[in-house]
């Protein structure tokens, strides 16, 4: 090989399938020896029409729809999407609901912040980390089962309200789960934290500054792990928010300093989980008695929503940042407009200053934290000069596993 | 009002008193949630799409805005292009959503980039080419981002004329009638004793009998 060929920057495609969070997206890096120099994205790789689907149907089935969004956040967006529908229409919704709201809202972020610490750990190659999240996430589901009837899809929001009330006894489930949470949070702030081989892997990892965090319009755990101070809970209070004392958690609070690094996101969600639990137990003891829907039947609430015209927006803290829905109706059964704006949507431009300058074994690690919602690697296929090589996303994981094995020793 | 928190009201005034014309309509909206009834505020603005830029510039005078999307709908002769901000966040309880509504008519369906103003919002943009068919003058990066490469061009998904998604491009699986040439699900036999109870309906079907030979 001649010397030029060598310094060549050579490209890298890698996509559209990523089995890790199986969520598509194409990526192109621009490699110099082992560094990424550019990155470019192309998503849409799932489009699949839902707001077109949903100007086709009316508010009580779109609510079904945007239960199907997303995989885990089966709640984000039937809430967002209730609560623009609800300001068009007018419908006051019972306290008790705003509560139950909260509850599960928070039950949501508790059990994605855990499945996201199992991706990461999975990244990085600690694999009986991720068996351990992934198996104490499993209490979170149970709740979240016993509170709602379904693991996903929860269909449990509708508009005016929820459809099930939360039952003296089911207070005893959640509290027990709680406590097992609380119990747990210190082992695994351990875990993560306190470990050196993490530690190497993420301080000064696919680092987003404050400037570009704010200016890329990024939300949620990965502009606060950039230091930026926004949580809609304690910024734009919805649900019961506006009652409960929610601060944003911000990885200085916790480290005395903010890197805006892997690292940080981790301190970041895994700090989370223990607020959750706080608000959770909050939201029970304080709930007020009473109905928990402003309207039972949904032929009434169809016929309340065919009646109202005008435009509105639902917005809510997702686990992973703002989700936010925009409807316009016009007095007839079906929004004229819908966009759905989820948080990943605000995030993903984050990637390229993050993955610039990054190795290619810290490619899955740093994708991965800003925990997308949809994502990468299925095969890589690596074009140098005229010779092709296709690694695959196991290739890519093993890169990344013998990084942290090296760095072990 | 906390101090160095603007209300809403003075958020709308510190934009809409530069601009003694275009601004076609100012509302906030206020909603109260929860026991305490603790209010957020969104704020509309509908205004000429030429204020559109300076509007933005009056908004980061504030701080610099989240955008969080550039929503849209299609009036029939013109294309509506929300803009939708909010400002103050990081001051609890005092965040406003401040969105900026711009009327473009189909016959000139041009808007300037504010990508030079908020580099985010170069994704939203993108998106609102292929969906709306509007032409934003000035983006960096103009490529498509969610529609697959081979998607007809001229066909605007959100468009609700002749430039919409055509009915042939649409599958209606329903019209295909449910397949009837699967096997049956397998089922549980049924207990002999009263065991398991009421429960018993969870396990089996609620339409009708268990059917033999499920397996």
């Amino acid at each position: 090989m001649s010397g030029e060929s060598k310094k060549a920057p050579y490209r890298i495609p890698i996509g559209p399938i990523h089995p890790a969070l199986k969520e598509p997206v194409m990526f192109t890096f621009e490699m110099e020896g082992e560094t990424v120099r550019d990155v470019d994205f192309a998503p849409g790789q799932a489009h699949r029409g839902i707001e077109w689907m949903g100007m086709r149907r009316n508010p009580v089935q779109i609510v079904h729809l945007t239960d199907r969004i997303c995989g885990i956040c089966g709640i984000v967006h039937s809430l967002a999407f209730s609560l623009a529908v609800e300001d068009i229409a007018g419908i006051e919704v019972p306290e008790r609901a705003d509560y139950i709201r909260a509850i599960l809202h928070e039950f949501e972020r508790i059990q994605s912040h855990l499945l996201w610490a199992g991706v990461a750990a999975h990244e990085l190659g600690f694999d009986s980390l991720l068996h351990l999240t992934w198996r104490v996430r499993e209490e979170a589901m149970d709740v979240i089962e016993n509170l709602t009837g379904n693991r996903i899809n929860y269909g449990i929001v509708q508009v005016g309200g929820v459809r099930r009330d939360i039952v003296p006894d089911q207070h005893a489930v959640i509290e027990k789960c709680l406590a097992k949470y609380e119990g747990l949070l210190g082992t695994l702030l351990d875990f993560f934290l306190d470990d050196r081989t993490i530690r190497m892997r993420c301080r000064d990892v696919g680092v987003l500054s404050r400037k570009d965090a704010v200016e890329l319009c990024t939300v949620g755990p990965t502009a606060r792990g950039s230091g930026v101070n926004v949580d809609l809970r304690q910024d734009y209070p919805y649900a019961a928010y506006g009652d409960l004392d929610v601060r944003a958690v911000l990885p200085d609070q916790h480290l005395g300093e903010t890197h805006g690094d892997v690292y940080d996101r981790i301190v970041v969600r895994l700090l989370e989980v223990g607020q959750s639990c706080g608000i959770i137990r909050q939201c029970l003891s304080d709930m007020p008695a009473g109905p928990f829907t402003a309207e039972e039947k949904p032929a009434r609430i169809l016929a309340i929503c065919k009646k109202a015209s005008g435009e509105g927006i639902g917005r809510v803290e997702a686990p992973r940042g703002e989700c936010l829905h925009y409807v316009r109706m016009e007095g007839k059964d079906s929004p004229a407009s819908w966009k759905v704006k989820a948080s990943t949507y605000s995030n993903l431009m984050s990637w390229i200053p993050m993955l610039r300058g990054s190795q290619l074994a810290d490619v899955p690690i740093v994708v991965a934290s800003i925990d997308p919602c949809l994502s990468c690697t299925d095969r890589v296929a690596i074009v140098r000069d005229n010779r092709q090589a296709i690694l695959t996303k196991d290739d890519l994981h093993r890169l990344s596993v013998e990084k942290s094995r090296r760095l072990q020793r | 009002m906390k101090e160095g928190v603007l209300s809403p009201e003075e958020v709308l005034e510190h934009i809409t008193s530069r601009f003694p014309k275009g601004v076609s309509s100012a509302s906030i909206r206020k909603r109260e949630q929860g026991k305490k009834k603790v209010p957020h505020y969104t704020i509309w603005i509908d205004l000429d799409r030429e204020l559109l830029k300076p509007a933005i510039g009056a908004l980061m005078e504030i701080q610099f805005p989240h955008l969080s999307v550039i929503a849209g709908a299609d009036l029939g002769d013109a294309i509506r292009l929300l803009y939708i901000f909010s400002t103050q966040f990081g001051h609890e309880k005092s965040e406003y959503m401040v969105t900026f509504a711009v009327t473009l008519p189909k016959s000139d369906l041009a808007v300037p980039t504010i990508s030079d103003l908020v580099p985010g919002a170069v994704f939203s943009e993108r998106e609102k080419q292929e969906f709306f068919g509007i032409r934003v003058t000035g983006i960096p990066d103009g490529r498509r981002l969610f529609l697959p490469e081979d998607f007809p061009p001229g066909v605007y998904p959100w468009r609700k004329d002749e430039t919409g998604v055509p009915e042939g491009m649409v599958k209606e699986l329903w019209k295909s009638g449910r397949p009837t040439d699967r096997p049956s699900p397998p089922v549980e036999e049924k207990s002999p004793g009263p065991a398991g109870g009421g429960e018993g309906g969870m396990a089996a079907p609620g339409n009708g009998a268990p059917k033999e030979g499920g397996k």
